[in-house]
């Protein structure tokens, strides 16, 4: 991968969040932060892979708040800054965000959010992340594949620090996770130092602040004159009937044009806060109809419509009445919206395509916790002690005990939730709650949840998660860990001790491969009363794995002895959920080439599991 | 869609030199089978043919044992990265049910070929709620409903008598679809784009299983 970012060829094949990168280190970036977050998730690594070898500041940071102040300070010292996260990442840092439009920055600094319609890596909403550009008036920046990622990103840095603004660029899963071959430029050495030089601009306290929100709106009027046309692409043709598209749409409208064999004019735009009105507003004013063609929610198609009311009010506007708002963009869509746009009919027909396919009956197949993941073992325990308890969830790997047979979440709501939601449950209910929580996910916004609750006195069981690490986004390191983001060492903090000091007495650490202990620790701390915390402490097994296979050490594997086992056990085993438990054509087995040798199947069923011979 | 201006993918390998428009590979597999990386050695292979390259794959959650389509596509110019309904020129399996829930990517229209391992992998839902899964044969008769050919491949349990576990077996894949000519891309290309892709120290362990599979494609039953 290093080869490929800090690559001297001509072109190169690069991941559209390598392009982010590779943008950055174009135009000098000296300063990267980032709390991982899929589909963001690569442009971290990215950073961590080169950050040392050109003497980059990349870090990651506890959560997207701090990591987006951190890249501030870096701008307001005058170093060029990247942050970057997912779309519910930028929820976490709009508290900073907001005021920092005003604050304004020294040198570039470059707010990256990528966005994931269709949840496919998301469980809790489709956040469609333009509507905060025009909320924290800061400019936004669309690209629409690998190679607009690297060139915006660079445009990006140049209207910031012209500016002194802080500038979005909205990825969305499809942009973030493309391969395309990009052009590269030169990579540029950046200044990783710089001096904080006091300034009264930027202590914008009332009354000033309203003639600071006022520049503001003056500033961004200036950079859609000045960036408008360079971040938009016109593509001229005969007639009356035009597309107005943005973000990966585009690459879908021209795929469309072409099968259908036809031209129409199509205006792309790249700047997406504060939108060229002027250029939009030319281009609506000789037609007769116009589709805008956009990724979930109708953004663009509210201000055409509020263009086309002054300049063309008798526009005919397509948009959402064609296409979907929910749910990723698909080809299929767009296709078939232009062609009734152009009235001329495609070649194929998807519409019977699709009947055919939707009469096929495909079992499900969820994604799943691994084979010798720690979480199923705590998961697995908890419903032993306490089948009734309410279990509150959060975001991590353990999202997927929602799926059956586990079924033990009963909501996931967004990161650290789980304690506010067990807390406000314990409150007013009599019911035995219990919060599971991830190692990073407890740094990232568990503590002031887990104050809370000493404050006000809840008696729920915070169960932490502490795999040692951030599995679910690729294995990042997290505080308690001891290594940074550069891979190098530091100070771990202490769960034990964090939680020791927030003022939690029942506090103890279980190893979830122990399945008596952590049913009995689960049910000896709710029968308290007392807020009572339990660190489930096993280290993620496909790191183990991986390390296990480095030192050549051998993963004793385990196996059914069929005559022993009785029905109940066998009834146990599949209510288990690990993957390397196969059941095929009634016989029950495990597969020698999923298992990893956790050992937990034998604690279920002593009887008839046995390490293999 | 551009069947009309593709080459038959059988063909395009004796056409030496002529440019196709483009040519369009789903990968259906799932998260920890090696989806990701044969998309990105074909795609590193067709950007060192020259070609314009794009591909698409999801991460994260989706991983974890849960399907992962992967898009590849390659020619003249490419727009978008994602594969039209109907427009794969050719669909690998690298598990034959996940084959068939990728399989509306293909049609007989556009002459869509399959090529699947037939080693099996059970998701949980066939064992905890009972939903069915279909034998290989009447795997293979649906997914001819969607293309031309189905090769069903020995893929897996190949792989795991030369090296002691699947995890290769993508590159079998490769191998076999190369020998049979189902890519048109030199196979010089191919192993320099796996050289680039694949961890270096394993690259001759890969080099042979490619080489088993171009075996099982030369003079295989398939």
């Amino acid at each position: 991968m290093v080869e490929r970012i800090l690559s001297e060829q001509e072109k190169e094949l690069l991941l559209g969040n390598e392009a982010i990168v590779r943008g950055a280190l174009e135009a000098g970036v000296g300063f990267a932060s980032t709390y991982p977050g899929t589909p963001a998730s690569e442009i971290g690594d990215t950073f961590a892979s080169i950050a040392k070898q050109l003497g980059i500041n990349f870090e990651y940071s506890t959560n997207e708040k701090v990591a987006l102040e951190a890249a501030a300070g870096a701008a307001l010292s005058g170093v060029r800054s990247l942050v970057a996260f997912k779309s519910f990442g930028l929820n976490v840092a709009s508290d900073s965000l907001f005021p920092l439009a005003y604050v304004g920055v020294k040198a570039g600094m470059v707010v990256v959010v990528s966005d994931d319609p269709s949840c496919w890596s998301s469980a809790q909403s489709e956040q469609d992340s333009r509507y905060y550009a025009k909320l924290a008036h800061l400019p936004m920046l669309e690209p629409s594949d690998a190679q607009e990622c690297k060139d915006f990103t660079k445009i990006a840095f140049e209207i910031s620090e012209k500016f002194e603004i802080p500038v979005l660029i909205r990825l969305s899963t499809r942009v973030s996770h493309e391969t395309g071959v990009v052009s590269l430029g030169k990579i540029v050495k950046s200044e990783k130092t710089g001096k904080f030089v006091k300034d009264i601009k930027w202590k914008d306290f009332p009354p000033e602040i309203i003639n600071t929100h006022k520049d503001l709106h003056s500033k961004l009027e200036e950079i859609a004159k000045e960036y408008g046309k360079r971040l938009s692409k016109l593509l001229q043709a005969k007639g009356n009937k035009g597309i107005i598209t943005s973000g990966v749409s585009y690459g879908y409208v021209l795929e469309a044009l072409e099968d259908l064999g036809i031209e129409l004019p199509v205006l792309k735009l790249g700047l997406t806060f504060p939108l060229p009105e002027k250029i939009i507003e030319n281009f609506l004013k000789s037609l007769e109809s116009v589709l805008v063609v956009e990724e979930l929610e109708p953004y663009l198609e509210e201000s055409v419509c509020k263009l086309a009311g002054r300049i063309n009010p008798d526009l005919k506007i397509l948009g959402k009445n064609l296409l979907p708002i929910a749910g990723e963009m698909t080809e299929e869509a767009v296709l078939q919206a232009v062609s009734k746009l152009a009235k001329k009919k495609p070649k194929f027909d998807f519409s019977s395509h699709r009947k055919k396919y939707e009469k096929i009956k495909i079992a499900r197949r969820f994604p799943l916790m691994c084979p010798g993941c720690p979480h199923r073992a705590t998961f697995y325990a908890a419903k032993l002690a306490e089948p009734k308890a309410v279990f509150a969830g959060d975001i991590g790997c353990y999202m997927l005990g929602v799926h059956p047979p586990l079924e033990t979440l009963d909501f996931v709501l967004a990161m650290g939730a789980s304690e506010g939601l067990a807390h406000g449950i314990s409150k007013v209910t009599n019911q035995k709650v219990i919060a599971f929580i991830g190692d990073s996910t407890f740094f990232h916004a568990g503590i002031p949840a887990l104050i809370n609750m000493v404050f006000n006195k809840s008696n729920s069981l915070i169960i932490i998660l502490d795999n040692r690490t951030t599995a679910m986004t690729g294995h990042q390191p997290h505080p308690g860990v001891g290594l940074n983001g550069l891979g190098e060492p530091t100070k771990p903090v202490s769960l034990l001790d964090l939680v020791k000091a927030c003022g939690v007495e029942n506090v103890k650490i279980v190893d979830p491969y122990n399945i008596r202990e952590m049913e009995e620790t689960i049910k000896e701390f709710l029968a308290s009363g007392k807020l009572s915390v339990i660190i489930a402490r096993r280290e993620c097994r496909l790191m183990t794995i991986r390390r296990m296979k480095k030192e050549g050490m051998k993963i004793h594997k385990f196996e059914i002895e069929k005559e022993k086992l009785s029905k109940e056990c066998r009834q146990k085993l599949l209510s288990f959920g690990c993957p390397a438990i196969v059941e095929e054509d009634g016989i029950i087995f495990i597969d020698e080439d999923l298992c990893t040798g956790c050992g937990v199947c034998a604690q279920i069923c002593p009887e008839a599991i046995k390490v293999k011979g | 869609m551009h069947w009309l201006w593709c080459m038959c993918p059988n063909l395009s390998g004796s056409d030496k030199g002529e440019r196709m428009k483009e040519f369009n590979v789903v990968i259906a597999g799932i998260g920890g089978q090696g989806s990701i990386t044969l998309a990105y050695v074909l795609a590193q292979a067709a950007f060192l043919k020259g070609y314009d390259v794009k591909t698409s794959e999801l991460h994260g959650l989706a991983q974890r044992y849960g399907s992962v389509p992967c898009h590849v596509r390659f020619g003249e110019k490419i727009y978008s990265s994602v594969i039209m309904e109907g427009e794969a020129n050719l669909i690998i399996g690298l598990e034959p049910l996940e084959a068939v829930r990728a399989c509306y990517y293909g049609s007989k229209e556009n002459g869509t070929i399959f090529v699947i391992d037939t080693k099996r992998i059970f998701p949980l839902s066939v064992q905890v709620c009972k939903e069915p899964y279909p034998s290989l044969k009447r795997i293979q008769k649906m997914l001819r409903a969607f293309g031309e050919k189905v090769f069903a491949v020995n893929a897996s349990e190949a792989v795991k008598k030369l090296t002691g576990s699947f995890v290769a077996s993508n590159i079998y894949l490769l191998g076999f679809c190369s020998a049979k000519k189902l890519i048109p891309i030199e196979k010089e290309f191919i192993l320099e784009g796996m050289r680039k892709v694949l961890p270096e120290k394993l690259f001759d362990l890969n080099k042979k299983v490619f080489e088993e599979g171009e075996k099982e494609g030369l003079y295989g039953k398939g």
